[in-house]
């Protein structure tokens, strides 16, 4: 029953989305304006509507129903309830249901309180918001339908991938995803403002807080991303080029430019018409992500349909979707006014080249990663790594990270270098130590040496724009940039850290032998046997110290998954304040005849890597940074709000 | 107000002189990758292309074929291996130090990404088992909840 109330609720949506898209257009005429007043409830009744469809499926992966065919394909009846639960979206129908899911619930919020834009581009605002929801709706419904039924009902469903049997999964893609979505409220807001050619600061502060929101997701999304890889993976890296990572990260590089970009909008009038291309940028490299990631087009963990039918589905949408957004642009961009002016050397001219570098990376890692596709159709078989992705990409992260050092300080509109020479003076001077003191070691490549010292330099950077203020006074945003900022220079210390720093060494060890890597001594005490809910696995005890420190136990496995079968590595980690020690557990050694009895030593890869935490740590702080901004934005959009109620209630009294 | 910014420019030519600043910087990035992807991208060959054309000594390649029968041969260190990967029409020896995947067994399929030593080995630092996710082994296929709760005993 749930499954069918789940699709019945789905159609519903789906429809009211077609209503939805259809009152909004219409409001905008003078016949149709009376069906303004529908939209807005129109929209929230279908968010709403879209969360009962997913919280439907989420009841048959609980009960795990197996009479439903997405069930059977991608859960088991022995898997731990939450794995149950979080399987729901680990697998191409249930994740599409939650991409619209969360498409409608944005929506309907912004009906919901939005009234800061003039009603027209509100309407113009959510009826682009229904169109774009109407093609998912239409992809789930035709294309990749989560509910259908299988008769006969199996004995017993196929399990889920066991890479992604991890706590991870259970936040990782909801939490991406809040971000990929949330950006079409940006979206919708460039198409409205673009429609009624509303483009002004208004339209910025409007947009702002959702950005921020989307943007602090995908943030988290990423960092929590790049922190399963490591660890689960078992190869040591934290980033890996891969399509997907990528396809992750271009939406977070147009939405950093785009928040900034609407930072100038919002502040100084300027930047108007790209402001709008970047909102229509930003939530179609969201698209172009769930395409690459959805079609099957590439093989990864994360390609779950390999359909050809549903490639081209997407790759319809996506003509769809982002043609029609760059034609709506490409018609009225002429008609977007100029903004205000200001000097190169200002607050806007440091904005913009965030932006044009932003912009250059992103198109640096589109490129990239959609050579290979291209190259595949004309025959060729081609993969791109980090010796195209790293220089290319710090080309222009470089020049962006050292005017990122030196904007925050400077004035908006007209500043000289000169007036805040002094404040400068220190981080330059730490840069140039930095630079100095990792020639000396030597040994460092380039580019860790480059992402070590503007780090650090940018760690006195970054509170820079606090001086010569009343801390008590500073507003919420202020601190939140500062606080990214720094973040950004954690993480690029953590980077540049791990790459020049690392130890690793690969041994095969007897029972009870020691080996060594970078300051630890590992001795494998002991090979167990241990067994999980839905897997087996060997797991080896380490004994790690420092140097007469008393040892501590690590517990790499090497897991045996049987539903489906496959092996996993599970590392073993062990946090210090100044790096973490990595272990993983290979098998048996194998003796001197092939396929003939082991040797009795065990392969261990063990890597020694100092300061690797401050990757993921920067992440968060950049993340938390975007949390301050927003509560700050939040907190003043309702001062004015409660303002404005009483100025309204005063003169209603006095009129009386 | 004719000289806000002090810039002493009409809006319309900033907004141009900024169009043309980000046009400049894209389509140098738009050349910069092209260029790059020509040098950079890693390109996939099996053993007969290896034989027809070796690419560089420095170029990082993909490798891609069945490992040989009775090829696979573990140094006296126990995690550097030596095997054979082979297309039926030429083989070419790989060296590989690392635990290998779990699927990596003779006569499965391979992709060893790395380097082509001078001396013909190739030298890969990663090898990824191609696998079919969907796989089931035939003794499992008809396994029951209790046969596999049995199975997950007798390892305890």
């Amino acid at each position: 029953m749930m499954a069918e109330l789940g699709l019945a609720a789905l159609w519903l949506a789906a429809a009211l989305a077609g209503l939805q898209l259809v009152a909004g257009a219409l409001a905008l005429t003078t016949r149709g304006a009376s069906l303004g007043a529908i939209v807005r409830p129109v929209a929230f009744v279908q968010g709403l509507l879209a969360l009962l469809a997913f919280l439907c499926l989420i009841w048959v992966f609980a009960q795990t129903d197996l009479s439903v065919k997405l069930v059977a394909l991608n859960s088991h009846s022995l898997k731990p309830l939450i794995f149950k639960i979080a399987g729901a979206w680990g697998n191409h129908e249930g994740s599409m249901l939650l991409w619209v899911t969360v498409m409608g619930l944005a929506g309907g919020f912004v009906a919901l309180v939005e009234r800061r834009l003039p009603e027209p581009t509100m309407l113009a605002t959510l009826a682009g918001q229904a169109f774009v929801s109407l093609g998912f709706y239409a992809f789930l419904l035709m294309a990749s339908n989560p509910f259908e039924r299988l008769n006969p009902v199996p004995v017993e469903g196929n399990g889920l991938n066991p890479l992604l049997q991890d706590l991870g999964l259970a936040f990782h893609p909801p939490t991406l995803y809040l971000g990929y979505v949330g950006l079409s409220i940006a979206f919708s807001f460039a198409i409205g403002a673009l429609v009624t050619r509303q483009v002004g600061p208004e339209f910025a502060r409007a947009m702002r807080p959702w950005v921020l929101g989307a943007w602090i997701f995908l943030t988290l999304g990423i960092t929590a991303g790049s922190y399963w890889a490591y660890y689960e993976l078992g190869w040591g890296g934290w980033w890996f080029w891969d399509p997907v990572e990528n396809a992750s990260l271009m939406p977070w590089l147009a939405a950093t430019a785009l928040l900034h970009s609407a930072g100038v909008l919002a502040a100084r009038d300027a930047l108007r018409a790209w402001t709008v291309m970047l909102g229509v940028v930003a939530f179609s490299m969201s698209m172009i992500g769930t395409f690459l990631v959805r079609s099957g087009i590439l093989t990864s963990v994360h390609a779950f349909a390999v359909d050809p039918q549903r490639g081209s589905f997407i790759l319809a949408l996506l003509a769809i979707n982002i043609g029609g957004a760059l034609t709506l642009f490409a018609l009225r961009a002429a008609t977007v006014t100029e903004g205000q002016r200001f000097a190169v050397v200002s607050r806007e001219g440091a904005l913009v080249v965030n932006n044009v570098m932003l912009t250059a990376i992103l198109g640096i890692v589109l490129f990239g990663t959609l050579y290979p596709l291209f190259a595949e159709a004309m025959g060729a078989k081609v993969s791109v790594g980090p010796p195209y992705f790293n220089p290319m990409g710090a080309l222009f992260a470089v020049p962006m990270l050292v005017v990122m050092a030196v904007g925050p300080v400077l004035r908006w509109r007209r500043d000289t270098l000169e007036r805040n020479g002094k404040a400068l003076a220190l981080p330059a001077m730490v840069a140039v130590v930095g630079i100095g003191a990792l020639v000396l070691i030597g040994g460092v490549p380039l580019l860790p040496l480059l992402g070590l010292s503007l780090g650090v330099a940018l760690i006195p950077a970054s509170v820079l724009p606090l001086r010569d203020r009343d801390l008590r006074r500073t507003p919420l945003p202020i601190w939140g940039m500062v606080l990214a900022h720094l973040g950004v220079g954690v993480a690029l210390i953590g980077m540049g850290s791990e790459s020049a720093f690392s130890v690793e060494k690969l041994v095969a060890v007897h029972k009870g032998e020691t080996t060594h890597v970078g300051p630890w001594s590992v001795t494998l005490a002991d090979i167990e046997p241990v067994a999980g809910p839905n897997w087996t696995a060997l797991e080896g005890v380490l004994q790690v110290s420092r140097g007469k420190a008393d040892p501590v136990i690590l517990r790499p496995q090497s897991r045996n998954f049987w539903a489906p079968p496959q092996q996993t590595a599970e590392s073993a980690l062990l946090t210090r304040w100044n790096g973490q020690l990595y272990a993983v557990l290979g098998g048996e050694a194998p003796g001197a005849i092939a396929g003939g009895p082991g040797d009795g030593r065990w392969q261990l890869r063990l890597w020694w890597k100092p300061f690797v935490p401050l990757i993921w740590l920067g992440g968060v702080l950049i993340a938390l940074g975007g949390v301050l901004a927003l509560l700050g934005r939040v907190a003043a959009d309702l001062r004015r709000i409660i303002l404005r109620d009483k100025i309204a209630y005063r003169r209603e009294r006095q009129g009386r | 107000m004719a000289a806000a910014g002090g810039t002493g420019l009409k809006a319309k030519h900033q907004r141009l002189i900024l169009l043309a600043v980000a046009m400049v910087v894209l389509i140098g990035a738009a050349i910069l990758a092209i260029w790059g992807l020509r040098n950079q991208a890693s390109y996939f060959y099996v053993p007969s292309d290896i034989m027809a054309n070796r690419p560089d000594p420095d170029r990082a390649v993909r490798l891609g074929g069945m490992v040989e029968r009775g090829s696979i041969r573990t140094e006296a260190d126990g995690v550097t291996v030596h095997f054979v990967v082979q297309d039926g029409k030429a083989t070419v020896p790989v060296k590989f130090a690392g635990i290998v995947p779990s699927l990596f067994v003779e006569g499965s399929g391979v992709v060893a990404e790395g380097k082509l030593g001078a001396d013909g080995t190739f030298v890969a630092d990663n090898l990824l088992a191609k696998h079919d996710e969907n796989y089931v082994p035939r003794q499992m296929q008809d396994m029951t909840k209790d046969d596999a709760r049995k199975v997950v005993a007798e390892t305890r």
